[in-house]
């Protein structure tokens, strides 16, 4: 058996090892819910008092509880509609809420959520593996990741963005059964964007791609326009503006503020740099080449800053995963004291 | 000794970066114990940006995150709910992330389902939902709301809920507090919303570390408070708790804090790393011009 094998092999059943044995002693990742019935019942709700002669009862569904609340009888013929709605409750409150009566129904341990929880771990550790090397598990847990956003990016697209934006504005009668609250007349200016959406598609044929070219010119040209205007009123125009600072700041009452100054003045003066440095119609020489130099200190301090930003959110991310393994899957830790076991 | 260190498996640093981390978050976890914050001047002109307002001020919360950033984001959207709601402020959740909704409403269950009863949906906070096309959402919300919420995240009728009662467009509201964790985020809110109304629409914002950096040059005109990753949130706990939590504040409103523990250890990690690297680095540049 090769070294690695061996290694991975070990790793791999001192864990199984040691997760029984958590197991066993102090229990391990389980997910608890709380159940509900509901029940909905179809009846005639007659006219709020005070409301015109010539109004009739509509018919609605309420709960049943409130529809026998306010007498209502259902509409003769209509079925009762009812599911068990599942919320998630901690293992605290389960086991305080067995504790109290142990005879209840409602509150019991759930088997999707539990194996969705393992499923979690599983992947994280997975994703993990890879700081040892490329395998199989790896594999698997990068290609689900891939599939997953795609799929989830297609559905949020079809009914966020092509449903509401589209079909509902050209055609509402034919999606009012999957977004009720649509009114309206068809608007057939949103033909335009259909026919466009179209043509960028033709990208996919084998011949006439070209046309594919007029949406796309359209889509830059838009986002350009848009943008340039932004970003030169942001960034560029604003950004000019918060440069032009005092470089010694007084206060009416106070009188000559240091710190304020000193602050107003490094600011100004690293602007000036960062701008030398990018200036190149003068040879780099001399007072220009020291000013630039300055530059480039300016810039390295704030690539440093980035890179630190960046560390922090990537430890952050790393801190996440390892909390949740430790507190919501292995039960090792309880700072949120929902999972330690009650007496 | 050098040569071997020069050619170390970088899985050795890996496992070092592993227990920096691991080892803080199990004894932070089992302690309950975290490190002193100092809040910063940024933290706390966001903290103030809020509880300066009068009680029951509007208050737009644009959650534009998603679980890949929850860890760094998700204790700073915690908090500023709760200091939202301890102020009385009415809330106005709304996302330019697709998952954005979920995590509205997960904050919705952590932080005002349990510990304000008395909010009431509609009346004290309402959650508009996710709507797509990125900056051109907030482009056409800042002049007209209804034409693209007409409805909440329920269905319900925008006429049909009280808070949104005389609200046409987000100029209306007195703050618009942003968690972002990049496109579109808060960048996008200064460009379309707070620079062409400077007068009316203020912002403040919490977002991950990587985007921080790019946010600082429109401080304080364009952006008066800023959150950077989990440091900020850390700061901004700090303030919130300081303020509003009493002595023993609940454990779920400590999580940014909590955070810095495996934070700080693994800083000391990584610049003790950059040191011996550098000092190998030297070290053969000296022995290579010695030969």
């Amino acid at each position: 058996m090769k070294r690695e094998t061996t290694v991975w092999l070990v790793v791999m059943l001192v864990g199984l090892a040691m997760l029984v044995a958590k197991g066993v002693v102090s229990g391990v990742g389980r997910e608890y819910v709380q159940t509900e019935q509901k029940r909905f019942v179809q009846v005639e709700v007659p006219p709020p008092i005070g409301a015109d002669a010539d109004e009739k009862p509509t018919t609605q569904w309420l709960p049943a509880a409130d529809a026998a609340a306010r007498s209502l009888t259902p509409v003769p013929g209509s079925t009762e509609l009812g599911w068990t709605a599942e919320s998630p409750v901690t293992p605290r409150a389960y086991w305080e809420g067995m504790k109290a009566d142990p005879s209840r129904t409602d509150l019991r341990l759930s088997v999707p959520r539990t194996i969705g929880l393992w499923v979690a771990a599983f992947f994280t550790l997975a994703i993990f593996s890879f700081l040892y090397r490329d395998n199989p598990f790896y594999k698997i847990a990068e290609a689900c990741v891939v599939g997953v956003s795609a799929a989830y990016w297609m559905v949020v697209g079809f009914w966020d963005v092509i449903m509401p934006n589209m079909m509902a504005k050209l055609s509402p009668d034919s999606v009012r059964w999957a977004i009720p609250d649509v009114t309206g007349e068809p608007e057939w200016a949103y033909t335009v964007p259909l026919v466009l959406s179209i043509m960028l598609l033709w990208r996919l044929s084998p011949k006439g791609a070209w046309i594919a070219r007029w949406p796309l010119a359209f889509i830059i040209g838009t986002t350009a326009g848009l943008r340039l205007v932004a970003f030169l009123h942001t960034d560029f125009l604003a950004q000019i503006r918060n440069s032009i600072l005092p470089l010694a700041v007084v206060d009416q009452t106070a009188g000559f503020q240091f710190w304020p100054s000193f602050n107003n003045i490094v600011l100004v003066g690293a602007v000036l740099a960062c701008l030398v440095y990018f200036f190149f119609s003068f040879e780099h020489k001399g007072f220009v080449g020291g000013v630039a130099r300055g530059g480039i200190w300016v810039l390295m301090i704030t690539f440093g800053a980035g890179f630190g930003y960046t560390v922090m959110g990537r430890i952050a991310l790393l801190a996440i995963r390892l909390e949740f393994l430790m507190d919501n899957w292995l039960w090792l830790i309880d700072p949120t004291n929902i999972h330690t076991k009650i007496t | 000794m050098i040569e071997k260190l020069n050619n170390l498996d970088r899985r050795w640093i890996f496992l070092l970066m592993f227990l920096a981390v691991a080892v803080p978050i199990y004894v932070i976890g089992k302690t309950g114990k975290t490190f002193p914050e100092t809040p910063s001047a940024l933290a706390k002109a966001t903290f103030d940006a809020i509880d300066d307002l009068p009680d029951g001020s509007r208050i737009l919360l644009a959650f534009d995150f998603d679980p890949a950033s929850e860890g760094e984001l998700g204790p700073m959207a915690t908090a500023f709910v709760r200091q939202c709601a301890e102020k009385k402020h009415k809330m106005y959740f709304l996302a330019l992330w697709p998952v954005g909704p979920q995590l509205i409403q997960a904050n919705i269950e952590k932080v005002i389902l349990p510990d304000f009863p008395s909010y009431e949906y509609g009346r004290d906070y309402v959650n508009l939902g996710f709507k797509s096309g990125n900056e051109g959402v907030i482009k056409v919300i800042v002049t007209d709301l209804a034409q693209l919420y007409p409805a909440d995240i329920k269905g319900t009728p925008v006429e049909k809920i009280p808070m949104m009662d005389g609200i046409r467009n987000i100029q209306a509201m007195d703050l618009i507090v942003n968690v972002s964790a990049g496109y579109p985020g808060t960048k996008e809110w200064v460009q379309y919303a707070v620079t062409p109304y400077p007068d009316k629409i203020r912002i403040v914002a919490g977002c991950t570390g990587v985007q921080a950096p790019l946010l600082y040059p429109y401080i304080p005109q364009q952006l008066p408070g800023l959150l950077g990753a989990i440091k900020g949130a850390a700061e901004y706990e700090k303030l919130v708790n300081d303020r509003y939590g009493g002595p023993h504040p609940d454990p779920k409103y400590l999580e940014g804090l909590r955070r810095m523990g495996p934070q700080l250890v693994a800083h000391i990690l990584m610049i003790l790393l950059i040191i011996a690297g550098n000092t190998l680095f030297f070290l053969q540049r000296r022995r290579g011009t010695s030969r």
